[in-house]
């Protein structure tokens, strides 16, 4: 019934979305960022513990829509033993992957998370796939507030 | 129900025909904007194609042309509320703006340090950030009269709030979020009684009720046209003539004036003292249409189609297991918020747009009312005189499958 919107909601993503990695208030996290989309209410909070320059653990709590939800807990798995710099390069090449604006954007170099090139097609639904990026790119800035997406 | 022409109104409205997605558009989300019968469209290429010019200015013809139609749609609001005077038929651009007319001009005039506004839990945020925004400027406190978990006005709890301090009750008449039609009557009533005027909020009212604002007795409706399915970029102020005199003019321009010289205005008569500048002639006139469009149909009609509409939705939707409906009040317009077990309102509507129905997902532009229900946000199908059961089974077999998807 659903067949349009397969691109869109995979199995990863109702996998995550019903079992999200990662979803635990973390003890002393070096740091915690709140994430809000004004626009449909979606709230994460993100937390990070950092050696030296190496994210050791990510996990985060809230609520919000399917893919949301699976970009958040996606995140968490990927950017756990990656350094700061290496985070901020798979949040350009997220970006880039779902504001579409490169056509020929390689998916096979952004991996598992290429499960969310769907939202392309779906203008509305952009944010709620960036959200969780845009509050760790505010995370790792050390910007210890709330960001919204607006 | 029987005598309904439902038929011949659907046809009326070309975009009905529209396939979204290669699926016939479902359109459910009329508490945000309705769409627009061919007659309000031809009203307006009709306008642009022979008669448009500027109005209350020019000697010529098409001036006298376009005043005398901008005139009559002002004369056909004026019989669709059951006003006293055009004098009381204020255009602005929206219910939005007719708020912010009453917070600057009444408001600023009338409102001391100390004094208060009483508004409900269950506002649109332009019923409340005008009055905020008048508090901060005046030093007056806003009061919230709060409501039940059904999405009913706790009407002693509302009573309770007023006293000597009270200057003015600024009310939904119909909840965009909720449904909920408030007992404006008695509110109005129970307000008089201590010498306190009412404004009533009329945007979601409007299209599905007969309003009569003698009969009400309040002393501003607010409402605008493109929920009344006339285009965007008209609303109505109406205000009674005795509260419209005392108030100073709310923006400075043309139109609004009688006199100018370097030294001072002296300000036009109602209701142009409130109409500075060209307003928009086409949207008016086009809102006139709509309500010659209504009356060839009749607002208790449609009234009595919708409830039945409404009563339909919410029994089938008891039949699915996980929905709940946010906004269950005895008196209810008909608008149908719910949330569903696990699945987000987004998803909801995503999912539901492949399907080729438009529903909102959000927070309605009522974030104090999700608070309330501690809910991020609600999907929200909201019907129109032209919508049919068999959309409503449409919506409901949407729901269940998506549903079964995620499982």
């Amino acid at each position: 019934m659903f067949d349009d919107l397969r691109d869109l909601y995979q199995e990863v993503i109702f996998d995550h979305n019903r079992n999200p990695r990662n979803f635990r208030v973390m003890e002393n996290a070096h740091r915690q960022v709140e994430g809000f989309n004004p626009l449909c209410g979606d709230r994460l909070t993100l937390y990070l513990k950092l050696d030296g320059d190496v994210i050791t653990d990510a996990s985060f709590q809230g609520s919000g829509c399917a893919i949301s939800t699976a970009s958040v807990s996606l995140m968490t798995e990927i950017v756990k033993g990656k350094t700061e710099q290496e985070a901020e390069e798979l949040f350009k090449k997220f970006h880039e992957m779902t504001t579409g604006k490169d056509e020929n954007f390689n998916l096979e170099a952004i991996g598992k998370l290429a499960v969310l090139a769907g939202v392309r097609e779906y203008p509305a639904r952009v944010k709620c796939a960036t959200l969780s990026w845009h509050t760790l790119d505010a995370a790792l800035k050390n910007e210890q507030k709330s960001i919204s997406t607006e | 129900m029987t005598n309904f022409p439902i038929e011949k109104i659907r046809a009326d409205f070309p975009i009905l025909a529209e396939k979204i997605r290669n699926k016939p558009l479902v359109y459910l989300d009329n508490a945000a904007t309705c769409q627009k019968p061919q007659a309000v469209i031809d009203s307006i290429v009709h306008l642009y194609s022979h008669v448009y010019a500027n109005v209350h200015r020019g000697v010529h013809t098409l001036s006298v042309r376009s005043t005398g139609l901008f005139e009559g749609a002002r004369t056909k609001v004026k019989d669709f509320i059951n006003a006293a005077s055009e004098k009381e038929i204020i255009f602005v651009r929206g219910a939005t703006e007719a708020i912010n007319l009453v917070a600057q001009t009444y408001g600023k005039t009338n409102i001391k340090p100390g004094d208060e506004i009483i508004i409900t839990a269950m506002e649109h945020h332009s019923n409340i950030v005008p009055w905020q925004m008048l508090c901060e400027q005046t030093g007056a406190v806003l009061q919230v009269a709060p409501m039940n978990l059904l999405g009913e006005l706790l009407f002693d709890q509302f009573e309770k709030l007023i006293n000597d301090k009270t200057r003015l009750v600024s009310v939904v008449h119909m909840s965009n979020a909720l449904g909920t039609i408030n007992p404006v009557k008695k509110i109005i009533a129970t307000a008089h009684a201590q010498g306190i005027p009412v404004l009533l909020d009329g945007a979601q009212a409007i299209p599905h009720m007969t309003v009569d604002v003698q009969d009400l007795d309040c002393d501003f409706y607010v409402f605008s046209g493109h929920k009344l399915y006339a285009p965007t970029g008209t609303g109505v102020l109406y205000g009674k003539q005795a509260l419209l005199e005392a108030m100073p003019p709310y923006q400075g321009g043309g139109d609004m004036i009688r006199k100018v010289t370097f030294e001072e205005t002296e300000y036009n008569v109602l209701p142009y003292k409130f109409e500075a500048g060209t307003p928009d002639i086409a949207g008016v006139i086009g809102l006139g249409a709509a309500i010659d469009y209504l009356n060839g149909i009749g607002m208790d009609k449609i009234a009595a189609y919708e409830a039945e509409l409404l009563a339909d939705a919410t029994e089938k939707t008891h039949k699915i297991k996980g929905l709940l409906i946010i906004g269950e009040a005895e008196h209810k317009g008909a608008i149908l918020s719910f949330v569903l077990d696990k699945i987000h309102p987004h998803d909801i509507g995503t999912m539901l747009d492949s399907l080729g129905i438009a529903i909102r997902a959000g927070h309605h532009c009522a974030m104090p009312v999700m608070d309330f229900y501690k809910v991020p946000a609600t999907a929200r199908a909201s019907f129109a005189m032209y919508n049919t059961k068999e959309e409503i089974d449409v919506l409901m077999n949407g729901i269940e499958s998506l549903i079964e998807v995620f499982g």
